[in-house]
């Protein structure tokens, strides 16, 4: 029977089924952080037992950390720590961390691609629901709560019922100024925040393929913001080539591993449970104007009159301090947040740079670069693209999640509004009360110049 | 955990779509690393105003609503795979969330935890808030082994859905890890068979 790229992996690691629904999947590769792993390692160590594979299990520091003196202990006692208990867990299990200060430390979602760590065919999961970023390498890559944390630490496995399968098929070719950060705000706001509830999606369509990496990533990143399980997008050259020569990637056996991964890709005919088809051509550049990502709109379009119930959109317009049929652009903005592991990549920083090179910011906001990882970092450093945006007048800093969430103290104020290329405009997510409008990056990054919400296809040459 | 038979319990209604996980716990609770704690903290920006003072509209803090079932707008705990916003439904009371959709992450972690994830349809859910606005002493009862969620006021009975697996769990109060851990011998093979690259 034909299959899907899902469903060929999913297969390939079924341990044992339950015979009521539910599958036992062995997991290829785990990624821990310090917020969600903590009660996991006390459930081992309280029941006596080991980590059963501290070889596919890899550990950073990345959402509660500072971005700035990070060669410093870090000032806040919770945070401080709680990294601290990362550490020493990671010492007593023997599971690799790449702490502060490390060359492999970033944000998890970051530095497991560029290290080689994601591969094609692979089951990837983490403490953390943007772990559908790994699905861009052709992986079946999802988050779990802590207690399932605990079960891969303990038994390298999870209990999982088949999600139904989903395709997005995007046709065409994108116009200049549109991102993948367009391509994906787009999709969720046709399919809405729960859109994909259920599912597991696969991205496909000459507009997929033409993508980069970095760009893959971001549109599996946003894949749980319409509540799908995880998002994937077939192996093909360009992923291959991204792997190449990575530090963890096979180096022996490489064309045996194309080989196998090649054969990765949904066969002709292969059924989804659901299919959707959009054109690139129909894809402008996108923003958010509620409290949640399926809010979004052209840049140049206006907030509609309902979207969900009228109470749900009430008092999302009223913590946006936004009003039905209004439009966004020109609105005053007062931060610009560059950074999360949907847009910290060196892409991300450099098509931002390539915009901000030679201006200013404009005086009222406060715009902030940071790199999705220490590799990230040093490679900008390097390109002159630190230069770039100092001179331009924005903070360039140390690699973490950052004001993503606003765990560390890089948060927005209360009723600020802040262009961010994150993935989340929740209530308080950057800060109680702060306002979060999701963009591009460069649609941030022509914002922060701006002082305002702007057209970038009205200010690229 | 504790086994999960069955509740009759009034409850608080919460008629908001999309309730995301950032507003159950927020994300500066998380620094803790124990699993004690969170009930305080539950919906802490809705429940209280940035002076530390009650928000008296927030329903938690109506004394006209109690229970410990919780029924919430569509797609319920969408967002952050964070644990903790069912530690804080737990420990805050709360043994049931009833919703016409729940997000995949939380509701797996909700189950672990042994708050039951009551999934009906959206003309149920509407029925259920209307019945709660009537009168919010309305009483409900949750019968797993039958899966049966029960309107008491109207004697509405409704069958919900729950993966078979989970079920047991909840109903003998098994744990998951135990149940995996017994499966070492299978996954032993596993990693016998499979295939990786260097
Ligand atoms: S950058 Fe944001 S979304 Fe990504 S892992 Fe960190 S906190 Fe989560």
């Amino acid at each position: 029977m034909a299959r899907t790229t899902f469903d060929k992996i999913w297969d390939a690691h079924v341990v044992t089924s339950t015979g009521d629904g539910s599958d036992v999947l062995y997991i290829d590769r785990h990624f821990v952080h310090e917020v969600t792993s903590p009660q996991a390692f006390d459930t081992l160590a309280e029941k006596g037992i080991p980590v059963r594979r501290t070889d596919k299990t890899t550990a950073t520091a990345d959402h509660n950390v500072p971005t700035i003196n990070q060669h410093l202990p870090i000032s806040e006692r919770l945070s401080r720590e709680q990294v601290a208990v990362l550490e020493r867990n990671c010492e007593e299990f023997g599971v690799e961390y790449y702490g502060l200060q490390h060359h492999n430390q970033g944000i998890v979602h970051v530095i497991g691609p560029e290290l080689g760590l994601t591969r094609p065919g692979m089951t990837i999961v983490c403490g953390d629901s943007h772990t559908s970023t790994h699905g861009a390498f052709g992986c079946i890559a999802f988050g779990i709560g802590t207690s399932q944390v605990a079960q891969v630490l303990a038994t390298q496995c999870v209990l999982m019922s088949r999600p139904r399968t989903m395709r997005i098929t995007v046709t065409g070719q994108r116009a200049a100024g549109v991102q993948a950060k367009d391509i994906i705000l787009y999709i969720i706001a046709r399919l809405g925040t729960g859109g994909a509830t259920g599912h597991f999606v696969e991205y496909a369509g000459e507009a997929i393929e033409a993508l980069s990496m970095e760009e893959r990533m971001t549109i599996c990143n946003m894949s749980i913001e319409m509540g799908a399980r995880g998002g994937l997008i077939a192996p093909d050259e360009t992923t291959y080539r991204y792997l190449k020569g990575r530090p963890f990637a096979p180096v022996e056996q490489w064309e045996a591993a194309v080989e196998a991964w090649q054969a990765l890709r949904s066969d002709p005919g292969a059924q989804f449970d659901t299919e959707y088809t959009f054109d690139a051509a129909d894809i402008a550049p996108m923003i958010t104007y509620g409290t949640n990502p399926g809010m979004g709109i052209p840049v140049t379009g206006r907030i509609p009159a309902a979207n969900g119930s009228t109470a749900s959109m009430q008092k999302a317009l009223a913590y946006m301090g936004f009003k039905p049929d209004m439009s966004l652009l020109g609105h005053r903005i007062d931060h610009v947040f560059i950074g999360s592991c949907t847009n910290a990549r060196i892409e991300d920083l450099r098509a931002a740079a390539a915009f901000v090179k030679g201006k200013s910011k404009a005086p009222h906001v406060r715009a902030m670069v940071i790199p999705g990882s220490m590799r990230v970092r040093t490679q900008a450093i390097d390109e002159g693209l630190q230069d770039v945006f100092e001179a331009a007048g924005f903070e360039f800093r140390e690699p973490g999640c950052s004001a993503c969430l606003g765990m560390n103290e890089d948060k927005v104020p209360a009723g600020a509004y802040c262009v961010s290329t994150s993935n989340r405009n929740f209530e308080g997510r950057q800060g109680r009360g702060a306002r979060t409008i999701l963009a591009s990056p460069l649609t941030a990054a022509a914002s922060a110049i701006a002082g305002h919400i702007v057209d970038v296809r009205e200010v690229i040459a | 955990m504790e086994p999960f038979k069955s509740l009759i319990s009034t409850a608080v209604p919460l008629p908001v779509e999309h309730v995301d996980t950032d507003q159950i716990i927020p994300a500066r609770f998380l620094k803790m690393v124990t699993k004690r704690g969170f009930g305080e903290q539950l919906f802490r920006d809705w429940r209280y105003h940035r002076d530390g003072q009650p928000n008296a509209d927030f329903v938690l803090n109506n004394p006209v609503y109690r229970g410990e079932i919780l029924v919430a707008g569509h797609n319920f705990g969408c967002g952050s795979s964070r644990e903790h916003a069912a530690w804080a439904l737990v420990q805050y009371g709360f043994r049931v969330v009833v919703s016409s959709e729940f997000a995949d992450i939380f509701k797996n972690n909700a189950l672990n935890n042994g708050l039951l994830t009551v999934e009906v349809t959206p003309e149920v859910l509407h029925e259920v808030f209307s019945v709660i606005e009537r009168s919010p002493a309305a009483r409900f009862e949750i019968d797993l082994p039958e899966q049966r969620f029960t309107i008491l006021e109207t004697g509405q009975e409704v069958h919900f859905e729950i993966n078979p697996f989970k079920k047991q769990c909840l109903v003998r109060g098994m744990d998951e890890l135990d149940y995996l851990l017994s499966l070492d011998q299978d996954i032993s093979a596993f990693e016998q068979r499979q295939i990786t690259f260097a």
